[in-house]
This record gives structure tokens, sequence and C-alpha cells, in this order.
């Protein structure tokens, strides 16, 4: 690859790790910061996804002119962005549930609240299908 | 573009010291466990940076291992906090589909 080709990739990478760093550091603010449990996962998510699949395109661009490793490293990367993708909504979804269902959340910070009126129409808890997460 | 190698540095190891100072806050020990979460998010960002730094794949795995240690961490984290709470509930006999007002003192028994 030329010299010139090689600076625009480094100039590309550096710019996408920049932004998923940014994107870390408001994630550290709003998990400082934000009042509870909802609205820390909303800050809290954003590194996990967006700001991870920068840094690897970010990495990608800087390991492409590597010669001999060029290709494994994009696949590695590609795994990564993979499970990531993947995990990340699951296990939020999991820990939102538990929060909900333990009462770990604010409701007076709750504009609408799905979820409690399809509790009330469907009874109480002792509807075994509701109790999946434990 | 040395400056922004520091500035990449600088943010992440600010974002990391915020995340812990709320991993010692954190009311809950679901907000623990999501801090946690967070963490390791920022060391996967951190770990990438000093492969692109050094053009050096040999960190790759790493990331590999700690993007599939999150899930399990805070999966499992959720999943103990939530059959704690069901005891509870059964000692009480008298279960209902929202708990709310709970007030656990987290650090006594875990």
């Amino acid at each position: 690859m030329s010299e010139q080709v090689v600076q625009v990739l480094d100039w590309a990478g550096i710019v996408c790790i920049l932004a998923g760093a940014l994107l870390s550091f408001i994630a550290g603010i709003g998990l400082l910061r934000f009042p509870d449990l909802l609205s820390r996962m909303h800050a809290a998510s954003k590194p996990q996804v967006l700001g991870l699949l920068l840094v690897l395109v970010g990495i990608g661009f800087r390991l492409l002119p590597v010669e001999e490793s060029g290709v494994f490293s994009l696949g590695t990367l590609f795994l990564v962005g993979l499970f990531q993708v993947v995990t990340v909504p699951v296990a939020g979804h999991i820990v939102a549930r538990v929060g909900y269902r333990t009462g770990r959340i604010r409701r007076d910070l709750v504009s609408t609240d799905e979820l409690a009126d399809r509790l009330a129409t469907r009874g109480s808890a002792s509807d075994p299908s509701e109790d999946t997460v434990s | 573009m040395n400056v922004l190698w520091i500035i990449i540095a600088v943010l992440l190891g600010v974002a990391a010291l915020l995340g812990t100072v709320r991993l010692l806050l954190g009311p809950s020990i679901l907000d623990r466990a999501l801090s946690v979460d967070a963490l390791l998010a920022f060391a996967v960002t951190g770990l990438g940076a000093f492969a692109a730094f050094n053009r050096d794949p040999t960190v790759l795995p790493t990331l590999l291992v700690l993007s599939l240690l999150g899930f399990v961490g805070s999966v499992s984290v959720a999943k103990f906090v939530a059959r704690r709470t069901q005891e509870d509930d059964d000692d009480e006999q008298f279960v209902l589909p929202v708990v709310e007002n709970t007030v656990e003192e987290e650090g006594k028994t875990s």
C-alpha cells in the first residue's frame, strides 16, 4: 500500500478511536450523575455497543496495513463486535427486568410504564410463566 | 497525532475513575454489576487503543474474552439477585408482582 493511503487510514482510525473514548468518557459521567438504575443503564450502554464498534473499526484501519496478520486481525475484530452486539442487549434486558421486579427503579422518574398495566391485567405473580427470570 | 493518543488515554482514564466511583457508591448490587459492565467496556476500549497505537494484534484474543466475560458476569449477578429476592418473598408468604419499597441492606448478605 502506498504511503498516502496508510496515512489516510491512520487518521480515520484515530478519529474512530477518539470518538469511542469520548463515548466512554460521557458514559462515565452519566454513570456517576444519573439518578437511578434505568437511566444509568441508558448511559452505560453507549460505549458498550457504539463506542466499542467505533474502536474496533479504528483498530481495523490501523491494523490493515500490517502485511502478515491483517486478515486474521479483521476476523477477530469481527468476532468481538458480533459477540458484543449479541450479548449486550440480553444482559441489559435481564438486569433491567430484575431491577424492575425487585423495585429498584424510581417510580417518579418513569413517564410511562406499560409493564405495570400488563401485570395489573394479568393478575398477580401466581402466574408461573411470568417468573422465568428466576 | 501523539496529542490525540494522549487525549484518548486521558479520556479513558477519567471514565474508568468515574465508573469506579459509581462501583464504590452504588446503592444496589445491580448498579455495581452495571458499573463493572461499563468498566469492562472501557477496558476493551483501552486495550483496543493500545493495539491500534502499537499496530500489534497480540491483544485481540483478550478483547474476545472480555466481550464474553461481561455478559456472563452481569447475567449471573442479576440471576443471583432475582433468586435471593424471591426467597425473601417466599418467607413472607405474600407475593406481589412488583415489590415496591424494598429496602435491602446490600453488603450485609452479599
